[in-house]
This record gives C-alpha cells, structure tokens and sequence, in this order.
C-alpha cells in the first residue's frame, strides 16, 4: 500500500531546515490540523444550515432566504451574528455556573470526535489505533451536558427535555455500537483508516453497504436519533416541551447548542460515510485508472489529483447523506416517546444483535469476502 | 528533560490535583447533584491517567461505561427522584464519624505501607499501545474466560431483578375504573391506577 502525501512529515522536515530541533517542530505542527479541523466543522454547519433552510423552503414551496448574498448563502452568517450580539440571560434562579458549563460539555465531545475522521490516508489529525470506538466513548458524554443544562435551567420543561434527550442518547447508542462492532469484525480494525482502505479494493463494489445493508440501516437510523433530528426530535419537541433543554437558554450559549447540533449531524454524515460508503474512495479504484492513463501511482501529480479527489469524495458522500437528512426532517412526522423508545429496545437491538450474529457466522463461512 | 517528558509531568500533576480535589468534593459537597456532576469529572480525569500511561483503550472504555453509563444513570436516579426530605437526627453521629474515619485512616496507612514497601520495578514494562485492544480481547477469550462469563451472568442477574422490580402486573377491569369505591381503595393501597387498555 503506498502511504500517500503525508504533510506532517514533509511540514517537519520543512521546519528542521530553518534550525528548529524535532521537538518544536512537532509542537509546532499540532495546533495546525486542529485549527484547520475546527473551521472545516464550522463551515461545514455554515453551509448545512443554509442547505436545511433552502431545502426546507423547497419542501414547502417557499423561496427560502434570498436577500442575505447570492440565494442568500450569508444567511447562517448573518444568523451567526445576530446570536453573537443578543443578550445572555441566566435565568433569576437558575444555577448559573451549571447553566454554564451544560452547553460547553454539548459542544466539546463533538468537535473532538472530529479527531478521527480521515479526509485522505494521512489527512487526519490523528490515526489512533482505538478510532471508532472513541467517537463513541466521547458521544457517550454528551448526555451529561443535556442534563445539566435540563437541571440547572429551573424550568420544568427544560427538566423533562433534559431526561427525553439523555434517555433517547442512552437507549441508541447500543444499537449504534452494535451495528459499529459488525463493521469492525470485518474490518479488523477499529481504525478509520482501516476501515476505509479495506472497503477501496474494488472501487464501489467493495463498499461495506453491500455486506452491511441491515447495519448501514440500524447506523442512519441510530445516528439521526443522537443528533435529534427530527423524526426523532422529542427533546426539544415544540408541542410538547416548548424547547426542551434549549428552553431558557439566548444568545451565544443557545448557539452552542445549535452548533453542536448541526457538527454533530455532519460528523454522523461523514462517519456512515467512512464507515459504510467507502470513505475517500472513489467508485472507481484509482490504481486501476492510473495504470489505465500509464502512469504510477507514485507519480507526485496523479498523488495530488487522488488526494483531492478524495476530500471531494468524502464531503460529497457526507452533503449526500446531510440532504437525506434534511428532507426526512422537513417530510415525516415525529414519533412519540413510547415509539421512540420501542423502536430503540424492542426493534433496533434485537435486529443488531441478529446482525451482528449474522456478520460472525459469515466471517467464519466466507473469510474471503467479509475479511478473515 | 525534553518536551515530551515535562508535559506528561504537568498533565501527571493537573490530572492527580483533579482527582484528590475532585474525590474530596464529590464527599464534602452538601448538593447530591454538584456532587454526582464532580463524580464525572472524576471519573474523566482518571480516563487521562490511563491515556497517560499509554492505554487508549482502556481510557476509552473508562469514559464509555463510568462516565456514560454509570454517572448518567446516578444523575438520572438523582433528578426523578428529587425529593426534598427532612431527614431524622441519627443518634450517636459523632462516634460513626469516628469510626469510619479511623477505618478510612487505617486503610490509607495501609496502602501508603505497601505503596512504599514495594520494590517498583523502574522503568516499568513497555506499553504495547495499539496492540492493546487485541491483547485484551485475548485474555477475556482465553485465560480469563470463567471470570468474564461470571460478570456477564452477574449482570442479567441484576438486569432481570430490575425488570422483576419495575413491572406491575395490576390491571383493573375497564369498566370498574370509574367506580368510587374502587377508586378510593386504589388510592389508599398506592396501586398505581393502569387499565387494561393502557398496557396494550
């Protein structure tokens, strides 16, 4: 396997040439992918926000946001600054510190499970060897910030949205893990990297929604139920609990609870892509191709075309499977709590458990094609 | 000491400072709640040891099952049943309080002894990093097979019993819902008031 542009080492060496030891150097390069991570996630909900309100305006025969730029592409910036500048209220008999601290504890977890998702065969901030499984133990934290801003808010219905959310994370999540866990057997690895490059053997056919369609299913459904997208948006449903947890929060802590939504929606859309539709990976194998055009693939030109090729792949398969999202938000109905509940316990684990089963029995019949 | 080396002291020393101060506040605090909140914390910051020493995995699966799982479920239990009670005086609290300070000061003396005692053998073993996981899985297939299965026989025990605890079985006829006396009885015997018609 050919390691690909590895930009740490050549910004390293880079570096090392000016005098710097190794050590600086290093320290040097960290903040840089955090950074870059950091405004690729905010421009990532920019840009999602704007979609949902044009998508939704589409769905409902409107025009949607128009005069905010050219068909109104400012409009999520403009949204941004009106947050920025509104007062921050803390409710008279909130408990502030917590009421504080409930959206921050929201927002962190999701932007460093970013840390994991691979945009190329180095371009990530960092191939830990446990990868999946820590998005999964860092999602796992998330309902704690729920609680605490649910709690410290002084509000019943915040209450109410509070414990709603911190169930409906909780009761998802081991399906979620499951239908993970299947993909990791197959994969023998918990490593996004991994994972990806076992699926880019034969371009599209070798993708894992072929040998996981039962799993990709328990995955998207899981995913939506953790982001609380709307088929399954009970904390914060309207009718019922005015906002939910959201309800008394203004200005730049509510925002962070919007962002969390919406990173957290385009981490899920980017990790059923790594995990299910082949990452970076173009349909078709880009060995094959070059070898088709006569060059190598060590070839600096054909590195960089790949390269870029696959953070196109990787943003296109992940703004795919974002448009799924917005439509099923602005064309189904919300379940109620004791469906939401049933779905989760009585349908969804059964059938990963079964799945999972499945996956092992096949692993051992055909070693060959679900990776021995 | 380069770099490396004296930022893993300052995380070692912030991380222990987290922890002891943390621990004491999840007892001296008068607010449960405060108190199961710092719990997480605590349980976070014993996840960076570990990932200190080396052991993703293992920090992982700490925040994935103490700080998701376990503390989720104390704040849980805390938050529904928020009842604001005016406990009884217990009698003799200040012999208790002795007591169980001594017990807690002979078990420090304790681990301190051996902690000193030990010959540690420094450096100690090699992390194997990300073999970890598969190392792991290892040992829980083989030669740790017997305790792992007890664990997992341990847990459907207390699963079970929850599911014995939290169902009831009282069903009313649908129509003698509505009568009075039956109503009244209902209340006095705290059964909680289901028909037929909801269970379905």
């Amino acid at each position: 396997m050919n390691s690909g542009i590895d930009l740490e080492m050549s910004f390293t060496q880079g570096v090392q040439h000016l005098g710097l030891s190794h050590e600086l150097a290093h320290l040097l390069w960290i903040p840089l992918p955090m950074l870059l991570v950091l405004v690729s996630a905010v421009i990532g909900v920019l840009v999602t926000v704007w979609l949902e309100r044009k998508i939704s305006a589409a769905a409902q025969q409107r025009i949607g946001p128009e005069y905010a730029g050219a068909l109104g592409i400012l409009q999520p910036m403009a949204d941004g600054l009106k947050l920025l500048v509104k007062e921050d209220i803390i409710p008279a008999r909130a408990d502030s510190v917590l009421f504080t601290v409930g959206p921050i504890l929201v927002l962190v977890p999701v932007i460093l499970s970013w840390l994991i998702v691979p945009f190329g065969q180095n371009l990530l901030i960092s191939n830990v060897g446990i990868g999946i499984f820590l998005w999964i133990a860092l999602s796992s934290i998330q309902p704690i910030g729920l609680l605490m801003s649910g709690y410290s808010s002084n509000n019943k219905y915040s209450l109410l949205g509070g414990l709603r959310a911190a169930a409906q994370s909780i009761s998802y999540e081991i399906p979620l893990a499951l239908a993970v866990l299947a993909i990791v057997m197959m994969s023998n690895s918990l490593s996004t990297v991994d994972i990806v490059e076992q699926q880019n053997t034969a371009g599209f056919l070798s993708w894992n929604i072929w040998r996981q369609p039962v799993g990709f299913i328990i995955f998207w459904i899981c995913a939506l139920a953790e982001c609380e997208r709307l088929p399954f948006d009970l904390p914060e449903a309207e009718e019922e609990l005015v906002a939910g947890y959201q309800t008394e929060y203004a200005g730049m802590k509510f925002a962070l609870f919007y962002l969390a939504g919406y990173i957290n929606l385009v981490l899920s859309a980017l990790l059923v892509s790594v995990l299910y539709l082949g990452g970076w990976g173009f349909p078709i194998s880009i060995d094959w191709f070059s070898s088709l055009i006569g060059l190598s693939i060590d070839n600096p030109l054909v590195q960089i075309i790949a390269a870029s090729l696959g953070i196109v792949m990787t943003i296109l398969k992940a703004y795919l499977l974002v448009f799924l999202a917005i439509l099923l938000r602005w064309t189904t109905p919300r379940v109620r709590i004791d469906q939401l509940l049933d779905l989760g316990w009585k349908f969804l684990l059964p059938i990963s458990l079964v799945n999972l089963l499945v996956t092992a029995s096949l692993k051992l019949a055909f070693p060959m094609t679900f990776g021995g | 000491m380069n770099i490396a080396d004296s930022t893993e002291l300052i995380c070692f020393l912030i991380l222990s400072a987290v922890i002891v101060s943390g621990s004491l506040a999840v007892v001296l605090l008068e607010n449960i709640v405060y108190s199961a909140f710092i719990l997480g914390g605590v349980f976070m910051a014993v996840a960076g040891l570990y990932l200190l020493l080396n052991a993703s995995f293992v920090a992982a699966a700490q925040i994935l099952v103490y700080v998701g799982a376990v503390n989720v479920l104390i704040l849980f239990a805390i938050m529904l049943v928020n009842k604001k009670e005016n406990l009884k005086p217990i009698e003799g609290l200040k012999t208790r309080k002795f007591i169980s300070g001594g017990v807690c000061g002979g078990l420090l003396i304790l681990l301190l002894r051996v902690s000193i005692t030990t010959k540690w053998k420094l450096p100690g073993p090699t992390s194997i990093g990300e073999e970890a996981t598969e190392r792991i899985g290892e040992h829980l297939f083989t030669d740790y097979l017997l305790p792992f299965e007890l664990a997992s026989i341990l847990l459907l025990m207390a699963m079970i019993g929850a599911i014995v605890l939290a169902r009831r079985d009282v069903t009313i006829p649908k129509d003698s819902i509505n009568d009075f006396k039956n109503k009244k009885s209902l209340i006095n015997n705290n059964i909680p008031l289901l028909s037929e018609n909801s269970l379905k």
